[in-house]
């Protein structure tokens, strides 16, 4: 009677899935002209889910001129509120086909069916709906008297954590603007941006509006270095950040980079411990750890570290890792094998470097690329995993005494994404928050996201805005 | 209390409460009317509170969005079953109106006993609960079952009545022949600050009970915030509670997700402060399997396995009953039966 086990609950609908999927060009489905294709799997048990166009230099090509062609005589001509019922069509079909995204998301990246269906492809259905009705109200984001016009043809490179949200991000505010649009999908999580480029097919676009290329970083180097693109965006590694600068510098083109991080989440002594507690667990081990705004450095005060650890340890105890597509899953498979090697690899050097490893007890699905809720006590800050981005269900926990030092270390990085901060006292979190140095603060709360709201980094996390007002005006002309 | 000169001071005499020998007060400090005792964030286990000592407070927006996540578990075939056969063996199956009769009491008792003639794995519940007045009709009743009668007392439901009245109210339920008593906290002493009375007739009224099982009632739905629900919690587990008890069921909110999360909480680092197991009952409003289910992943998650059990949890209801019964023929058979299928009461 004292047991209650969950019996399995997986998500049962079958998205559809080609075998094979050309590169989405000009409005329409083409073979690549390198003639290449490469298998997409499923991290969860190593299966072939398809084979997908290889786009190289010539395809990128093809899709620039085909946006440029877009830009010119369709898209940046149309009446504003004609482009908002394109841009609406878009988030009412990811809205009808949710069940379906969400699956194919999970299938594909790995993340719980909780979470893409619950976060990913809501939210994404979100920021189409919220940039279309900016569509023809541009002039209320620019100062007054200055007209509200496009850039152009946008490269847009996405990453492999939140592969269809992190399509919508870019791809909202730029066609809400006029501007038209190549994408390029992360290598190991091209599905939904293929299934968002059905989508727009379907909601017949102006061919060329949208162009979808599938390819690894020799594809995203080459749109780049196009020198018919007006504006890259791209979200992904500190390191491909700093080459996309190199590559674009002394050119006329647009930028703007969201890239790792290595938040600071504090939690002060009068903190209510147990909401701070789920706080903690969400954010880090949301979507695996692979967030670029988790929040991966853990500040506690030291009168209360021994009781966040208990509590944590606990905790950690609780949640579910295992198949992706169940229901009750909490921690589902890491994205790829590169990735699961580099979290061991940074791991091991916690290890080594004198840290106190506490991992959740649960045996690891025999196939597919797992890790255990981990995290770190007795971390310093010289150590690497108090440094360096993990991008894996690891927290290192660090301890501090008065808020000053809080704040100090907090600053203590490189980075500057996001920051977390956990006390009761209205006051304190507001003289903490004005003094981190990170683009978004959250107070007694993480990982919460809107379209209204702008997202963004400081220093070796990135320039530029995504989402509300701010996040428009990326995508218009100074 | 006063400015400054605030005296350290020992716990309240309770010493001479029958309680199970692991439960001692931890060390308590008079800092005020609002907050008599500091329930200290305390490193886990140890004796005394080596953290900072201040009140456990809640975060609204994230305890919501953690009981949002626990209704979201998705509880299904095996685990639906057991899930079904347990919250059936946890209820308090209640009958609390005005119009109460003994006819009305004696067919409750009977489908307490044997909740479905037809579905023999189906457990009885865990107690019948009445006003004192019937306790003698539903013992007589349920005379010979495991089921056991539960009374609420302390004028039920407001508990606005003299202290006197009320502490001869639970003697009078323990004379018919009640198992448990089910008393609520005097939420008008507890919102103006008066903890201090608030514990001392939790005390008083464990005294009397002795070791029959003393529920108290925090109507959560009057207390105003989370943090309040909190402390009330608090209170009544240092006083010497055996189950905390979220509503009479009288009032507009009874037992809620979230409530229960926050009591869940104090429970459980009660139990690791002091050794001591305190159940938990919600009570109102609980009408589906749906709900049912997603209490047990509540206690499941928040207090473990332990706790899945009639000793440490209840479910006060009365309809919920037949829509387990329905929940688990389904499960069985793939069909839902007509609600007439089952005895209604």
């Amino acid at each position: 009677m004292t047991s209650l086990e969950y019996a399995p609950a997986p998500e049962t609908t079958k998205p559809q899935i080609r075998e094979r999927y050309g590169l989405f060009v000009a409005g329409d489905w083409v073979a690549p002209q390198s003639e290449r294709y490469f298998d997409t799997i499923d991290p969860s048990n190593e299966s072939v889910l398809a084979k997908v166009a290889y786009a190289g230099a010539a395809d990128v090509d093809r899709a620039v001129r085909s946006a440029r062609k877009a830009y010119e005589k369709y898209w940046s001509k149309m009446k504003p509120a004609e482009r908002a019922k394109y841009v609406f069509r878009i988030a009412r079909a990811i809205t009808e086909r949710s069940r379906e995204l969400a699956v194919l998301e999970t299938m594909n990246g790995g993340k719980p069916i909780k979470e893409s269906r619950d976060f990913d492809i809501p939210t994404s259905a979100a920021h189409f709906f919220y940039y279309a009705g900016w569509a023809d109200k541009l002039e209320w984001a620019m100062r007054a008297g200055r007209e509200a016009r496009p850039i152009g043809v946008c490269g847009q490179i996405v990453p492999w954590n939140f592969p269809l949200l992190m399509a919508a991000w870019k791809i909202a505010p730029a066609l809400a603007c006029g501007n038209t649009v190549v994408l390029k999908p992360a290598e190991t999580t091209p599905l939904t941006a293929l299934a968002l480029a059905q989508i727009v097919q379907e909601a017949d676009l102006p061919p060329g509006t949208v162009n979808v290329l599938t390819g690894d970083g020799a594809t995203g180097a080459a749109l780049v270095e196009h020198p018919d693109t007006d504006k890259i965006a791209f979200t992904g590694s500190t390191e491909v950040g700093k080459a996309i600068r190199r590559a674009i510098a002394g050119t006329k083109k647009r930028l703007t980079l969201e890239l790792g991080g290595k938040a600071a989440h504090i939690v002060f002594d009068d903190a209510p411990m147990d909401q701070a507690v789920e706080g903690i667990v969400n954010g880090i081990y949301f979507n695996q750890g692979h967030v670029c705004c988790a929040g991966s450095r853990l500040l506690v005060q030291e009168s209360v570290h021994d009781e966040i650890v208990v509590r944590l340890t606990e905790r950690l105890q609780t949640l579910r890792l295992g198949d992706p597509l169940d229901k009750n899953t909490d921690i589902g498979a890491v994205n790829s094998k590169a990735q699961l090697d580099k979290i061991r690899e940074l791991v091991r050097s916690g290890i080594d470097q004198g840290a106190t490893l506490v991992q959740q007890s649960c045996t690891l699905p025999e196939r597919g690329y797992y890790f255990p809720a981990s995290f770190f006590t007795g971390v310093q800050q010289s150590h690497r995993i108090a440094r360096e981005e993990i991008f894996g269900p690891v927290l290192s926990i660090l301890t501090f005494r008065t808020p000053d030092e809080a704040i100090e270390k907090a600053n203590n990085t490189p980075y500057g994404l996001s920051a977390g901060i956990w006390t009761d006292k209205g006051s304190k979190n507001m003289y903490v928050a004005e003094r981190m140095r990170a683009g978004v603060v959250w107070c007694n709360t993480f990982n919460l996201f809107d379209p209204s709201s702008p997202f963004g980094g400081y220093r070796e996390s990135g320039f530029g805005r995504e989402g509300g007002v701010h996040g428009l005006r990326e995508y218009l002309a100074h | 209390m006063g400015s400054g000169a605030v005296p350290l001071c020992r716990a309240p005499k309770v010493e001479r409460v029958a309680r199970p020998a692991s439960f001692k007060i931890q060390r308590a400090r008079w800092t005020g009317p609002q907050s008599w005792f500091f329930y200290g964030h305390s490193k886990c286990g140890e004796a005394e509170p080596a953290g900072a000592l201040m009140p456990a407070t809640v975060d609204a927006v994230m305890l919501e969005a953690r009981a949002g996540a626990l209704a979201k578990r998705s509880i299904k075939t095996t685990s639906k079953i057991a899930g079904i056969r347990l919250a059936v063996a946890c209820i308090d199956l209640t009958t609390l109106e005005g119009k109460d009769s003994e006819g009305r009491v004696r067919s409750l008792c009977a489908k307490a006993i044997r909740p479905a003639q037809h579905l023999p794995d189906i457990p009885s519940v865990a107690a019948v609960c009445v006003y004192p007045s019937l306790v003698a009709v539903a013992k007589d009743a349920l005379r010979g079952s495991s089921v056991l009668v539960a009374s609420v007392a302390t004028a039920f439901p407001s508990g606005l009545s003299s202290p006197a009245v009320r502490l001869d109210d639970v003697r009078a339920a323990i004379a018919a022949g009640a198992d448990e008593i089910d008393m609520v906290i005097d939420r008008g002493a507890f919102l103006s600050g008066r903890d201090r009375s608030v514990y001392d007739e939790i005390v008083a009224v464990k005294r009397i009970c002795g070791e029959l099982h003393l529920k108290v009632i925090l109507e959560t739905g009057e207390l105003g915030s989370y943090d309040a629900i909190r402390r009330a919690s608090d209170l009544a587990l240092e006083a010497g509670a055996d189950f905390i008890k979220t509503s009479t069921g009288k009032v507009g909110t009874n037992a809620t997700f979230p409530v229960a999360v926050v009591m869940c909480e104090a429970i459980r680092d009660y139990a690791r402060r002091t050794g001591r197991a305190v159940g938990l009952k919600v009570a109102g409003g609980v009408r589906t399997t749906k709900q049912a289910l997603t209490y047990l992943v509540i206690v499941n998650e928040t207090l473990g396995e332990a706790w899945l059990t009639p000793e440490r949890l209840r479910i006060g209801a009365s309809s919920l009953l037949d829509d387990l019964l329905m929940q688990y023929e389904k499960q069985l058979t793939g069909n839902y039966a007509g609600p007439d299928y089952f005895p209604k009461d």
